[in-house]
């Protein structure tokens, strides 16, 4: 290992510019003549428009212009899509109701877009925005996950009549059942995973542009990924075909899966520069973001796990309502059916598994991937069943897990997933001496004399990463390939520019994919350039979320660079005057076997640049290649996490006092950036677990949507974490990488609510476990105690 | 319009502003000084965390206006040229940043908090002085650590 090649902990390459203020986010960016939108948003949650008066808004000076659904329609712009295909148990197509950028006749959550005001400044155009009369007949409102589909509730859209967007299932229901049928012990829970509001601290920003002269428009916004963007933007909402529209991400201060999405603001953005020849920029503010940013989670599941006498598990049986929100979001459809039903086989070999879900609609705001997408909810319920399952059963959670523990790959599941490698019992064996499991019985006792109850939770969780491969996720209903794309442009002097389809919004591909080229290619970090987050530099590609820039978007850089390394033998062999089968690349230097004869990296990039020692016609000059890489399997990463807190019973506080994560990624390209991936994983998972949730009252007003009003983790609510892990090289990519982004958040929240439960002599608790709640399921802890 | 005057990053600027303006959009769009960023614009998230006349104040819930001849000090100030201030260097080599956003304001808070406490700080005060600033990406480890360190760099700094 070289000191900037794979596997060093290299400090950040794109840290300098975010240390001095000189990042470069889509709010710092501005235009000539740009002018500001404000969107006039929706009160209610449910009601038709009757009229729109911007009589007065348009008399105010400073305004350019109001724009409503009426304009959205005369212009002929398309609706936003949900692009993953999902049918019902009866093969009937997902039931999507129109969602245009602006409300056409009808508003269907708070924060649903009415109008926007375009003005010289966002004062204005937010004091104009104030004078728009908006005349709405208010409808009762459909808020409730779990009543949603139930007769009589409010129908959100007419295509779904009774509010199901479908009734999906996977898996083998007679085999499921038929393995209840001979089981010795059921257990069930009912589970309620929390919806949470992903919150990136940079909030959604876009601006606009419109060049007259080359009748072409060019989009500056907070993405994860561009290009998809431009080609919804193109091919669906019609805002101009592909090669007349530049999609732009620059610095983008976080997305967790939110700014995956394409959705109505920025949309708006782009569309209306042209009407107002104008550049139009618009920038969310925090409660905005908590109304319309995408928001995560929010499933009711009823869980069943059927075991034989020796503890072995026979089957699953899961059945889950889903709640989709007002209209379906860019991907929201797969998150809740193929990103979760699948990883219901945990780290187990579990015989026979059969889930249900139905995904509904409500007067919410629309519901998509947040971190992790699906694979924290079916974690959730995997490992909260496992830990009452060893608890009913009198066996201790983790001999439960290990006996049932999947230790012959590949494993087919019988949902789908064939995992690929991995060593399970390893990283538990790990995680339980790391957390030191053998003597937490006199540390609860020592807890116990201070009036505290201190419990231990496992989490062992299993994650599908590297969303791809393209065929695989299309035969499942994706309506794009999932590659990923690479060009490696070697310049003159030997520095190397990378272009990748990836994009960095906090994960360092500047850092790593640069230690990548620097490891093959033998040349300095500093002399590598990441390309990324335009769409007039990179050709196509992806984007990143489901924590494939690794597995799918470094692959795909390698196998560019392979192309890179046969052609510079070529010329290497040219200028050595020997057969490139005899030349060799090693640190950097080609060589001719058995010689001393050699020439560096960069004087080969020279060399086939001036092609003055090879044929032109026979080898064509330059030393530029590019690669589409689609994997062959998802990348299963997996690992254990140990959660162990005390609870005040007085209070109800609880502090976690010793946090333990074995996660087993495969090889690691940067382990200080993976560390950092996992540690504020780990935070969003305990804040799920402990204080996070979106809440809805029965007219469908969100009653957290500021700060004040929806817990965010803060550094005093968090502790540092004991970070350590295994290696099974991922056996489906040529790195054996397996991904990072998504473990803690998947890992975290049943590893406390198990550490809480085991703390509260086993009474359930939801999510987010706060100090009332605590403080009452102790009181009743006590009491049983006290009874018993 | 109101006329305000005040020092920033050393440099004096004067301009006549729209009395509502406040000290974030005075420094981000009239001063083009876009270090300082706006994360939830009701001063719970400290993204906006700049210096005024020594003490860490939150400029998305200031009136520019009230800074009338006051010393700001902002993210573009802490370095000296290519030479980053000790805490700026803590936070890149201890990766106390992911996505970059929230890290102005975590500086600008952290090298006060040394002004105030000191250099040599547990991890405790530092969890309980970040108590108005928020990061999504770090679960703040790394800050945390990041702040220790660039706490004892100012020490050594000053000696």
């Amino acid at each position: 290992m070289t000191a900037t090649g794979i596997g060093a902990s290299v400090r950040r390459k794109e840290d300098f510019r975010f240390v001095t203020g000189k990042g470069r986010y889509t709010d710092d960016v501005n235009r000539p003549g740009q002018a500001h939108a404000y969107f006039v948003r929706s009160p209610h949650a449910h009601a038709t428009i009757n009229k729109i008066d911007a009589t007065e808004a348009l008399k105010t000076k400073g305004v350019l212009a109001v724009l409503t659904g009426d304009d959205i329609a005369a212009d002929k712009v398309g609706g936003l899509i949900c692009g993953w295909m999902i049918h019902s148990k009866d093969g009937s197509p997902m039931k999507a109701g129109a969602h245009p950028a602006l409300a056409q006749g009808k508003v269907r959550y708070v924060g649903d877009h009415v109008a926007v005001v375009i003005a010289e400044t966002y004062a204005i155009a937010r004091d104009a925005g104030e004078k728009v009369v908006v005349d709405y007949t208010v409808l009762p409102a459909n808020a409730d996950t779990a009543s949603a589909a139930k007769p009589g509730a409010p129908v959100v859209h007419d295509v779904a009549p009774d509010n199901m967007v479908y009734d999906w299932k996977l898996g083998d229901k007679d085999a499921t059942d038929a393995a209840f049928a001979k089981a010795k012990h059921v257990t069930k829970l009912e589970i309620v995973n929390n919806r949470l509001v992903p919150n990136p601290m940079e909030p959604r920003a876009a601006v606009g542009d419109y060049d007259e002269g080359n009748e072409s428009f060019t989009l500056y916004t907070t993405s994860q990924n561009p290009h998809v963007a431009r080609l919804v933007l193109s091919a669906f909402i019609g805002i101009a075909p592909e090669h007349k529209l530049r999609v732009i991400a620059p610095d983008v201060g976080g997305g967790f899966g939110s700014k995956i999405f394409i959705y109505a603001e920025e949309t708006i953005c782009v569309w209306a520069a042209k009407k107002v020849r104008r550049p139009v920029k618009w920038t969310s503010d925090r409660t905005e973001a908590f109304l319309s940013d995408a928001h995560g989670r929010d499933h009711v599941t009823h869980a069943e796990l059927a075991l034989d006498e020796a503890g072995k598990i026979l089957g699953l049986r899961v059945k889950t309502i889903a709640n989709l929100g007002a209209y379906l979001s860019t991907f929201s459809s797969s998150v809740p059916t193929y990103l979760y039903a699948p990883l219901l086989s945990g780290q187990y070999n579990i015989p026979a598994i059969y889930a249900e879900v139905d995904g509904v609609y409500t007067n919410t705001t629309p519901v998509d991937a947040y971190r992790g997408a699906g694979r924290p909810e079916a974690t959730f319920v995997v490992e909260r069943l496992m830990e009452v399952a060893a608890r009913e059963i009198g066996r201790d959670p983790a001999d439960f897990r290990r006996q049932n523990f999947v230790t012959q790959f590949p494993h087919q599941t019988p949902v789908i997933m064939c995992y690929d490698g991995g060593d399970y019992p390893k990283s538990l064996d790990k995680a339980l001496e790391l957390a030191d499991y053998a003597s937490i019985g006199k540390r609860k006792a020592e807890s116990a004399r201070k009036g505290l109850l201190r419990g231990i939770g496992i989490s062992a969780y299993i994650e599908a990463c590297g969303i791809a491969p393209s065929a695989a996720v299309g035969s499942l209903g994706a309506g794009v390939g999932l590659w990923e794309s690479a060009e490696v442009r070697v310049n003159p002097v030997g520095t190397v520019e990378i272009l990748t389809g990836s994009h960095s919004h906090g994960q360092g591909h500047e850092t790593t994919f640069a230690q990548l080229v620097s490891d093959r290619l033998g040349i300095s970090i500093d002399n590598v350039a990441i390309v990324h987050g335009d769409t007039d530099k990179v050709q196509m590609g992806m984007g990143t979320y489901g924590s494939r820039s690794g597995a799918v978007g470094m692959s795909a850089i390698v196998k560019a660079l392979d192309k890179i390394e046969a052609k510079a033998k070529k010329v290497a062999g040219h200028v050595l005057e020997a057969s490139p089968d005899d030349i060799e690349f090693k640190n950097g230097k080609f060589s001719v076997k058995g010689t001393d004869k050699e020439i560096d990296f960069a004087s080969v990039a020279l060399q086939a640049y001036i092609a003055h020692k090879f044929n032109g016609q026979e080898l064509e000059p330059g030393l530029k290649e590019s690669a589409f890489y689609d994997p062959t399997n998802f990348t299963f990463p997996a690992g254990v996490h140990i959660c162990e807190l005390e609870i005040d019973p007085q209070t109800g506080v609880v502090a976690i006092d010793k946090w333990t994560a074995v996660d087993d990624f495969g090889n690691l390209i940067n382990p200080m950036i993976v560390e950092g991936q996992v540690h504020g994983g780990i935070a969003q998972g305990i804040g799920q677990a402990l204080f996070e949730g979106a809440v809805y009252n029965k007219d469908g007003q969100l009653l957290t949507a500021s700060y004040m009003d929806y817990q965010m983790p803060r550094a005093g609510d968090l502790l540092s974490y004991d970070i350590a892990v295994t290696n099974t090289p991922c056996p489906s990519n040529p790195l054996g990488i397996k991904g990072c982004g998504e473990a803690g958040a998947i890992a975290a929240p049943p590893a406390v609510v198990n550490a809480l439960t085991d703390a509260l002599g086993h009474e359930d608790v939801p999510m987010p476990a706060t100090p009332q709640t605590l403080w009452r399921a102790a009181q009743r802890a006590v009491t049983k105690a006290a009874a018993q | 319009m109101t006329a305000v005057s005040m020092t920033v990053n050393g440099q004096h600027v004067s301009a006549e502003i729209d009395p509502r303006t406040l000290l974030v959009q005075f420094l981000r769009e009239h001063l083009r000084l876009t270090g300082t960023h706006v994360g939830c614009d009701t001063s719970q998230c400290g993204c906006c965390v700049v210096h005024v006349n020594g003490d860490a104040i939150k400029s998305c819930t200031t009136l520019a206006a009230t800074c009338d001849g006051a010393d700001v000090v902002t993210i573009e100030g802490l370095a000296k040229g290519d030479v980053l201030h000790p805490m700026q260097a803590a936070f890149r080599e201890n990766h106390g940043l992911q996505c970059g956003f929230c890290t102005p304001g975590m500086i600008m808070t952290a090298v006060e908090l040394v002004r105030r406490k000191g250099t040599d700080l547990d991890e405790h005060t530092i969890r309980e002085e970040l108590e108005g600033n928020l990061c999504r990406c770090t679960g703040y480890h790394n800050i945390v650590k990041a702040i220790g360190a660039g706490a004892q760099a100012m020490g050594a700094a000053a000696e």
